[in-house]
């Protein structure tokens, strides 16, 4: 999950890495008096969770109290690929006599944590190493030694863009830090582009950015209290959820046996019941390539109850112009082919519509096989069994919708 | 109205045996509930169809539970 | 033999007593493979399917020989539960556990290369060779097992637990079968890449080719890709990349929690360009990998 600048900001000062002087306005009056007392001129800073928010417009600077006010009121209204700002931050600017980027990650490749650090500012770091390989440098560091006995690696970091006095020893120390709070905080990103060496000598951190991993919330409560986030605020990219998919989280939450999510909506007409995680990835796939258009993702998995493949199928179902469904998965293992048969064929008939109709194909091979083609014999439902790959099986239920 | 599975019960040998708690139990589907007195079962219909065939209600009560598959 | 396991491979499960690894241990010693113990803190002294249960790793390595350990305890728990069995001298973890930090995978995977173990997973099912042994939970009960995975000459790494039986499966229909099938895990950081493991496959005389799938994110496709282009490998490489529907939905994540597409080239139409650059067939449709897979081994 990703923080708010102004959360990052605060996280930053815990560990001693200093940033420009301001704070957050929820208001375009807030902002004005924060101006006042900060005195001008200000920046004045969306504060949302997209990237890009400064190319986008979402910062300004301000001369004066009354244009700081102005400022903040046409950011505050400024959407930013379908966010709202939460407020904007109100900070003083910076004069900056250079500037480097400086992020903490993981590097999978190598399975470390790695710090990157280049003095070419204001970025991405990837096009960075992309373009100029020569004006950035790395260094992996260790998740089991404190980060007070690996000091020297981030000195290291420092010297690899051969950065010597004054800068070495301060630059040092800021990555170190920025080390520490990277672990101690469960965050998979931290960076800080540009950070900025003033004239006299200080480094601040005039943009900041965290990703927290979604695994570590139940370790960072003491933190998210702090911020006051509450567990439901998922703070996802994808937007406010729909009613349908607020719908199939319900029936998740209802019965704990097994799953149906995630389940995302999209515009088309095929319904896909489908799992499981990787299945289902490929299913939409397949769907898609044989030409179908899908109503929705679903990824069933960890053998749901009849009720909760009945309860999927009718919601699936009940999307305008959806009118046919393809039941497909992996060759299963853990969830059972019949209890889905089950599910889906009362979930079908629950809408009083006829279930060799509406299902297209049903090729869910594997854990009680047997009994599943059994079922689907008796209400004549075309299924196939695991000499049919699922790009074939998607294929055949894409020819009937034609029908 | 379960479509996929029918639950014979014995009512007499369930009784007999005095197995009633233990099928309620043991059902990891909840398809037995208390019936009349603490000697005898109700089959809660709606669960019927979550039947897992997991045969544990017929060794518990060989003669007074049959799991009758209706396909 | 395939790679990893053999006839006489023996292994523990930590977390036996739980829901899932009763169901797995019961299912691998079915199949003939060899559990010398399991582990459950506090529930020393019982015994699941004639497989003892002891409080600690080191109780049963102090007087057998373990070669592996399938770690399915819960993920606050995981960490120390690998770190035990690491430091007590194992060299092959399997992490079932889903939903562990980063951090702890990266701690696990850290630890394990200072002690010269090997990690499978976090997030996976293990590792079977089909006829030889079974190490974790691949394939479910038994006999469906069986009908999956029929041995054969395929090598199979796949980043999703049900599609490494699917893609099997489709390979044992196909009367080409497998020598090895690792789910190396969906998870952003895994303890084995493919690219770690082809070197196995390399040395294994069984294995004549290898089928990798992948998923969106992540770079283990592009260290693939390059290990392909630096060794001159005898195996020809077919790989299947699932999400591509994701190519436009970026920071999105549908599947497992590596699958979010965080920098263009982790998306899926760039790791099937670069595969394909690197000499790798690239299957558009899952269905086409049989035939692939003969047509790069001239079967």
């Amino acid at each position: 999950m990703r923080f708010y600048e102004f959360e990052c900001r605060s996280v930053l000062g815990k560990y001693g890495i200093a940033y420009p002087e301001g704070g957050l306005a929820k208001t375009a009056e807030e902002a004005e008096k924060l101006a006042g007392e900060l005195g001008c001129p200000v920046v004045i800073k969306s504060q949302i969770l997209a990237s890009a928010a400064r190319e986008a417009g979402g910062e300004k600077v301000a001369a004066s109290p009354a244009e700081a006010k102005a400022a903040a009121e046409e950011i505050l209204a400024l959407e930013i690929k379908g966010l709202s700002p939460v407020g904007v931050l109100v900070t003083k600017p910076v004069e900056s006599e250079k500037e480097y980027a400086l992020q903490v990650t993981y590097d999978a490749v190598a399975k470390l944590p790695v710090m990157i650090l280049s003095d070419v500012p204001r970025k991405n770091l990837d096009d960075v190493a992309d373009d100029t390989p020569e004006r950035i440098t790395r260094r992996h560091f260790s998740t089991l030694a404190p980060i007070r006995t690996q000091v020297y690696t981030a000195k290291e970091l420092v010297r690899g863009l051969n950065i010597g006095a004054p800068e070495l020893n301060r630059l040092t120390q800021i990555a170190s830090k920025l080390c520490d709070l990277f672990l101690q905080y469960d965050l998979t990103v931290a960076e800080i582009n540009p950070l900025a060496l003033t004239g006299d000598g200080k480094f601040l951190a005039v943009d900041v950015h965290m990703d927290m991993e979604e695994e570590g919330r139940f370790r960072q409560q003491g933190l998210l209290d702090e911020f006051g986030i509450p567990s439901t605020e998922t703070r996802g990219v994808r937007g406010e959820p729909t009613a349908m998919e607020r719908e199939a989280q319900a029936i998740d939450a209802e019965d704990v046996r097994g799953l149906i999510s995630p389940f995302v909506e999209f515009d088309g007409n095929m319904g896909l019941v489908i799992g499981a995680g990787g299945g289902s990835l490929t299913i939409f796939d397949a769907v898609t390539q044989a030409g179908g258009k899908p109503a929705n993702y679903c990824a069933i998995g960890g053998n749901p109850s009849v009720g909760k493949a009945r309860r999927l199928t009718k919601l699936v179902l009940s999307k305008e112009g959806v009118n046919k469904i393809a039941v497909m998965s992996n060759v299963v293992s853990n969830t059972r082919a019949d209890l889905v048969a089950r599910g889906v064929i009362k979930g079908v008939l629950d809408l009083g519509l006829v279930p060799s109709e509406v299902i297209t194909i049903f090729r869910c091979p594997g854990a009680w096989e047997a009994d599943a083609f059994k079922i689907l014999d008796k209400y004549n439902i075309d299924y196939c069994d695991r000499t049919v790959s699922l790009s074939e099986a998607a294929r055949r239920a894409v020819a009937k919708l034609d029908d | 109205m379960a479509m996929f599975i029918r639950i014979d019960v014995n009512e007499d040998v369930v009784r007999d045996t005095g197995v009633a708690s233990k099928l309620i139990e043991t059902c990891p589907v909840k398809i037995f509930a208390p019936g009349a007195d603490d000697k005898s079962v109700t089959v809660v219909d709606d669960n019927v169809d979550e039947c897992t065939l997991c045969d544990l209600c017929e060794q518990a009560c060989p003669d007074g539970i049959k799991v009758v598959k209706l396909y | 033999m395939g790679i990893i396991l053999n006839d006489d491979f023996t292994f523990i499960v930590q977390g036996i007593t739980g829901r899932e690894a009763l169901n797995f241990t019961r299912e691998c010693l079915n199949y003939g493979s060899k559990i010398v113990g399991g582990v459950t803190p506090g529930r020393g002294g019982r015994e699941v399917y004639g497989v003892k249960v002891y409080d600690s790793v080191r109780e049963i390595t102090e007087q057998t020989r373990v070669d592996g350990s399938v770690i399915t305890v819960p993920y606050q728990f995981t960490p120390d539960a690998a770190f035990e069995a690491i430091d007590a001298g194992i060299k092959e973890i399997v992490i079932i556990t889903e939903g562990i930090q980063r951090k702890s995978a990266v701690e696990i995977i850290e630890f394990a290369k200072m002690h010269g173990a090997r990690v499978i997973g976090p997030n996976c099912l293990g590792v079977i060779s089909p006829g030889v042994c079974r190490f974790g939970s691949l394939g479910g009960p038994a006999e469906d097992c069986k009908k999956a995975f029929g041995p054969g000459s395929v090598g199979v790494m796949s980043r999703s637990g049900g599609m490494t039986t699917e893609i099997c499966n489709a390979l044992t229909v196909a009367g080409l079968g497998v020598s090895t099938a690792i789910s190396i895990g969906g998870d952003p950081v895994v303890g084995s890449s493919y690219a770690e493991l082809m070197p196995l496959f390399e040395d294994d005389p069984q294995t004549e080719a290898v089928v990798i799938y992948s998923e969106p994110g992540g770079p283990m496709e592009a260290q693939l890709a390059q290990w392909s282009q630096d060794n001159n490998s005898r195996l020809p490489i077919v790989a299947f990349v699932s999400g591509r529907f994701m190519d436009d939905m970026p920071g999105v994540s549908f599947g497992h929690a590596g699958t979010v597409v965080h920098r263009k080239v982790d998306s899926p139409a760039e790791k099937i360009r670069a595969m394909r650059a690197a000499g790798i067939s690239v299957a558009d449709l899952i269905g086409d990998i049989p035939r692939l897979v003969r047509e790069r081994t001239g079967g």
